[in-house]
């Protein structure tokens, strides 16, 4: 390795808190070298912001620095006062952050705050900086920089936004860039753009990167070397080919197991999981902080702490035991067959559904209100079957959630029908008998937004039985507990208030409430997305057996395209309120496909740094649904765009692998052609 | 920007018809009518009848209030029936008054709020925050009579640093009215201060804690840099509108505060108007009342829109 250029050493940082002083990074040592990426992975809690900020001397004010030492080119900036600080701050040191929205002052213009940034340190004029800032915007390949640079941080979409944080963190060539979670807020596409963009700089400038992420698939991509974080503790460190093919330690090669492959066709396996949870930093086990999840553990593991130490060249890792894992092999779990016939009855059907919105009319606007919609849903039909999962994907802002929440009943319908055993559903909850509201429960997103924080565990269970089914209340309380059984959570959690759980408990909670009406559909929305990796797999797999046992029907939607693979039968894309392609879930992701279900799987980062994929990157952002494109609603950003067709004709549907359909103005057999080229083209680019 | 102002200029002439209005018809409402106030309670049927139709009191009430209006807006004010002077030049007198002891007012809570605000939310949890929270809660809590009582006890009747009349010559200029002015500025301003103060100081600490801030201090900006360029533009939005619903206090303050300062302004003119029933006079000191409010609103949205790109561009 060339010299290090930020060089974290022993960097132990604490928090005092009312019951005493936490540490919440402990002994953490790594390297990083000019034009090299480090990627710090970990779930929430492991304490990867915190080491970046103490490294920054950036804490909280009950935070501060116990120990060890951080250096830049050799120079010592850990425990300098505050006024060497202001110089290193955006001078050696760069920033970028998770919400680009938030990140930027919404009151002054993109151009002012990198002039500004370029102003502290260099001594130049503003309009050399104010030129400094438009060069910098031009560098991350900024469409019309110097128009961008007059805007107002909310003229300009997430992606965009992006570009510019990292341009402003880059603008005075500084030795080391920290990339905080810079992509989790952002869709798929924007991610993979943002991404490429990082992949480019890295060549261009000089600087270290410190990467922080939760996302393995992430760090895969773009990554030299990567640390693993634990509970505030490096567990491994190594190359990033050599950590994903043979990690050394066991959190590792379980982290590896929880991310769902993304392997259309291929056999489907329920996902590892980790067990228990990461342990409170006030109650950490006194041996190694893993043992008590281990699959590997032993006694001498409990007896004392491992410490971090080379195990390979360039390989460092926690574990003592690291000389008998296994390797990564790949997914863990069972094999799982998931032929269903195809003739099972058919439990909602969707018919032509529509869901616009008025605009917002203020008093005087009335007059000047064109009759503009905002059109989410548009026209979606399709079809729901007994014991099949329905994957829906799409990107923010898709339609995919009014879509839910109109199924549901919590909006109307602007047109359309939703007919469930043969009987047309009213429009809105408010109008539907109790017998109907039993079929149809919902799953949330958020479970601590979902949960009422005043009711009990198994209060929230019990409310759904009580209400939608004749069951005689002595069973209540036993039906309750065999659903906690079902969705594995401890009976003795039976009087505990969602405050007391942890998010994948609550999410727990909110199933089995979703289950304890016994519907015939439940509908899930986004349920993983709040959740770490590890939790995300356990939930997927309980999905899976819960399926199995009642022969339930899903109805799944979220963004993740790996997720959805991983879990649905049939999978429908959405754009912008359409349906642009569906089919069963192998077929829907294999070749030919529906020019944005190519981009959307060229985009997605794939946890194996071995794998290359297709390089198409959408351009711009998705459109209002004000202002839906006439024709196909795609054409504005499809990069297989054949002409004014596009533009003026709503495409038809085509015949795409096995039962799937894809509505585009490209036939069947050009899409197969075109689509082969650019695969052959893109493993000739890797071969060169 | 120049749209939106139009659009916001269309909402406040909508504001005064509708004010204007609801003037007249509570006007209409009080007991007794004007020919019976010009001629005393031991005027003839006829004699009232007549008057009545010479002020055209017997017209229909909207035709009544359409001529009202067209004359209020040319300038023609009427007659005050207790004094018989013109309605516009004694209210405009007053006015200037008014206009005189607001701007004290105004020139001393507003900065002085938004710094102790200030100053509040960069040392939260500390004695000085904590002292100016108390001590503006129990401001927000007292009204001025009260306050203005206990000023002039202490600053007049015993100290004697101040006069506790306010009573100015009509013709009395700026400088020497100035010492006159004081407490009853003090007086209306104290309830005002209190809510800017608090207003700024929440509104501060929440920005203190936005990510664009600590964005601002990573990019290497010196503490005072932070607060001046990124942390006090977004901090005084909500200020500009408590501001603006300030004044609304001011006015209604001056009423008291006037009173009992004898001091000569709009708030005690209306006050008199209000005992005499002198209907001309109500109406017109209540609709310059409105305009002012609707006017001083017209302007905190505009500095709102100035300081807020997300309005300015919608």
């Amino acid at each position: 390795m060339t010299e290090a250029c930020l060089e974290i050493e022993n960097l132990t940082i604490g928090y005092q808190t009312p019951g005493g002083l936490l540490e919440a990074v402990r002994d953490v040592s790594l390297k990083a070298a000019s034009r090299e990426s480090f990627g710090l992975v970990g779930e929430s809690g492991s304490g990867k912001t915190t080491l970046a900020l103490g490294a920054m001397d950036y804490l909280a004010a009950n935070g501060r620095i116990l120990g060890g030492r951080v250096s830049l080119h050799g120079c010592k900036i850990s425990g300098l006062p505050s006024k060497e600080m202001y110089r290193i701050w955006g001078r050696k040191i760069g920033m970028v952050y998770q919400n680009p929205a938030t990140a930027m002052n919404p009151s002054l213009t993109i151009g002012r705050q990198l002039a500004e940034t370029a102003r502290i340190h260099q001594q130049i004029s503003k309009a050399a900086a104010q030129k400094k800032a438009i060069a910098m915007l031009a560098k991350v390949a900024m469409p019309e920089p110097e128009t961008v640079a007059d805007r107002f941080p909310h003229q300009l979409s997430g992606g965009m936004l992006q570009r510019c944080v990292i341009a402003m963190g880059l603008i005075n060539n500084p030795a080391l860039l920290i990339l905080d979670e810079p992509t989790t807020a952002l869709d798929v596409t924007t991610q993979a753009v943002v991404l490429d963009l990082v992949t480019d700089l890295k060549q261009e400038f000089d600087s270290a990167i410190l990467y922080i992420t939760h996302d393995l698939a992430v760090v895969a991509k773009i990554c030299d070397r990567i640390g693993v974080m634990y509970a505030g503790q490096l567990m491994e460190v190594g190359n990033t080919r050599d950590l994903f093919k043979e990690p050394l330690h066991p959190y590792t090669l379980s982290l590896l197991g929880c991310v769902p492959h993304f392997e259309p066709g291929g056999k489907k396996h329920s996902l590892a999981s980790i067990p228990g949870l990461i342990p409170r930093l006030d109650e950490l086990p006194p041996g190694c902080i893993f043992a008590p999840r281990c699959r590997f553990v032993q006694d001498r593991c409990r007896a004392s702490r491992p410490v971090l130490q080379p195990a390979q060249p360039g390989h460092q890792t926690a574990c003592l035991r690291w000389r008998e894992l296994p390797g990564n092999a790949g997914p863990a779990g069972d094999e799982r067959s998931d032929q269903r016939s195809a003739d099972a009855p058919v439990v909602l059907e969707i018919k032509a559904l529509n869901k616009h919105f008025s605009p917002l009319q203020t008093l005087l606007a009335i007059r000047r209100q064109n009759k503009k919609k905002i059109k989410a849903v548009n026209g979606v039909s399709i079809k729901v079957r007994k014991g099949d999962t329905l994957g829906i994907v799409g990107e923010s802002g898709c339609g995919k959630t009014t879509l839910v929440r109109t199924i549901i009943g919590l909006l109307a319908p602007t047109s359309g029908k939703l007919v469930m055993d043969n009987q047309q559903l009213g429009s809105l909850t408010a109008d539907r008998p109790r017998t109907v509201i039993k079929k149809l429960q919902m799953v949330f997103q958020n479970p601590d937004a979902s949960l009422n924080p005043r009711r009990t565990v198994a209060e929230a269970i019990q409310r759904p039985m009580a209400l939608l089914r004749q069951i005689d209340r002595k069973q209540i309380a036993g039906r309750t507990r065999e659903l906690m059984k079902a969705v594995n959570l401890p009976v003795s959690y039976y009087h505990r208030f969602p405050g007391e759980l942890s998010g994948g408990e609550k999410q727990r909670v909110a199933i089995a409430r979703a289950f304890a009406a016994d519907p015939e559909l439940i509908l899930l929305d986004e349920p993983l997305s709040a959740l770490d990796v590890s939790v995300q797999a356990s939930l997927i797999n309980l999905l899976f057996d819960l399926q199995k046992k009642n022969n339930a029907t899903y109805l799944f939607i979220s963004h993740d395209l790996a997720a959805v693979q991983h879990i649905s039968d049939w999978i429908a894309v959405m754009y912008l309120g359409r349906i642009v392609e569906w089919g069963r879930a192998d077929e829907v992701f294999a070749p030919p496909y529906h020019p944005y279900t190519e981009a959307l799987l060229s985009a997605i980062p794939i946890a194996d740094p071995d794998v290359k994929q297709q390089n198409i990157r959408l351009e711009g952002s998705v459109p209002g649904a004000m202002d839906i494109p006439c024709g196909c609603s795609f054409h504005t950003r499809c990069p297989r765009k054949v002409g004014t067709i596009c533009e003026t004709d709503k495409p038809p549907w085509r015949k795409g692998p096995g039962k799937s359909r894809i509505s585009c103005h490209i036939p069947e057999n050009e899409l197969i052609q075109l689509q082969a080229e650019a695969i052959r083209f893109a493993s000739s680019q890797e071969g060169a | 920007m120049g749209r939106f102002i139009l659009r916001r200029l269309g909402f406040v002439l909508l504001t005064l018809l509708a004010s204007s209005m609801l003037i007249f018809v509570a006007t209409q409402i009080l007991p007794g009518d004007v020919a019976k106030m010009i001629l005393g309670r031991f005027a003839t049927p006829e004699a009232l009848a007549n008057l009545r139709a010479e002020l055209g009191l017997n017209r229909p009430l909207v035709i009544q209030y359409g001529s009202w209006l067209i004359n209020f807006v040319q300038g023609d004010w009427g007659i005050s029936l207790s004094t018989d002077n013109p309605v516009m030049a004694l209210v405009f007198s007053r006015l200037r008054n008014s206009a005189m002891l607001a701007l004290v007012a105004f020139a001393m809570y507003v900065p002085l709020g938004i710094i102790l605000g200030l100053l509040a939310a960069l040392r939260r949890n500390s004695l000085i925050d904590q002292a100016i929270s108390i001590g503006s809660l129990s401001f927000i809590g007292l009204p001025e009579f009260v306050t203005g009582v206990i000023l002039i006890t202490i600053f007049s009747l015993k100290l004697h640093w101040f006069p506790a009349s306010s009573a100015i010559a009509p013709d009395a200029t700026f400088l020497e009215a100035l010492p006159r002015l004081v407490l009853p500025a003090i007086t209306v301003s104290l309830v005002s201060l209190a809510y800017i103060t608090r207003m700024t100081r929440a509104s501060t600490v929440e920005v203190l804690q936005t990510d664009y801030v600590r964005t601002a201090y990573l990019k290497g900006l010196r503490p005072y840099q932070v607060i001046f360029f990124h942390v006090l533009r977004n901090a005084l939005l909500p200020t500009v509108t408590v501001v603006a619903i300030g004044i609304g206090w001011l006015i209604g303050g001056l009423i008291v505060t006037e009173s009992l300062f004898s001091y000569p302004g709009l708030g005690r003119l209306l006050l008199f108007a209000i005992q005499r029933q002198d209907l001309p006079l109500i109406q017109a000191t209540t609709m310059l009342l409105v305009v002012i409010f609707s006017l001083s609103n017209l302007t905190a949205d505009i500095i709102y829109a100035y300081l807020n790109p997300r309005i300015r561009y919608q």
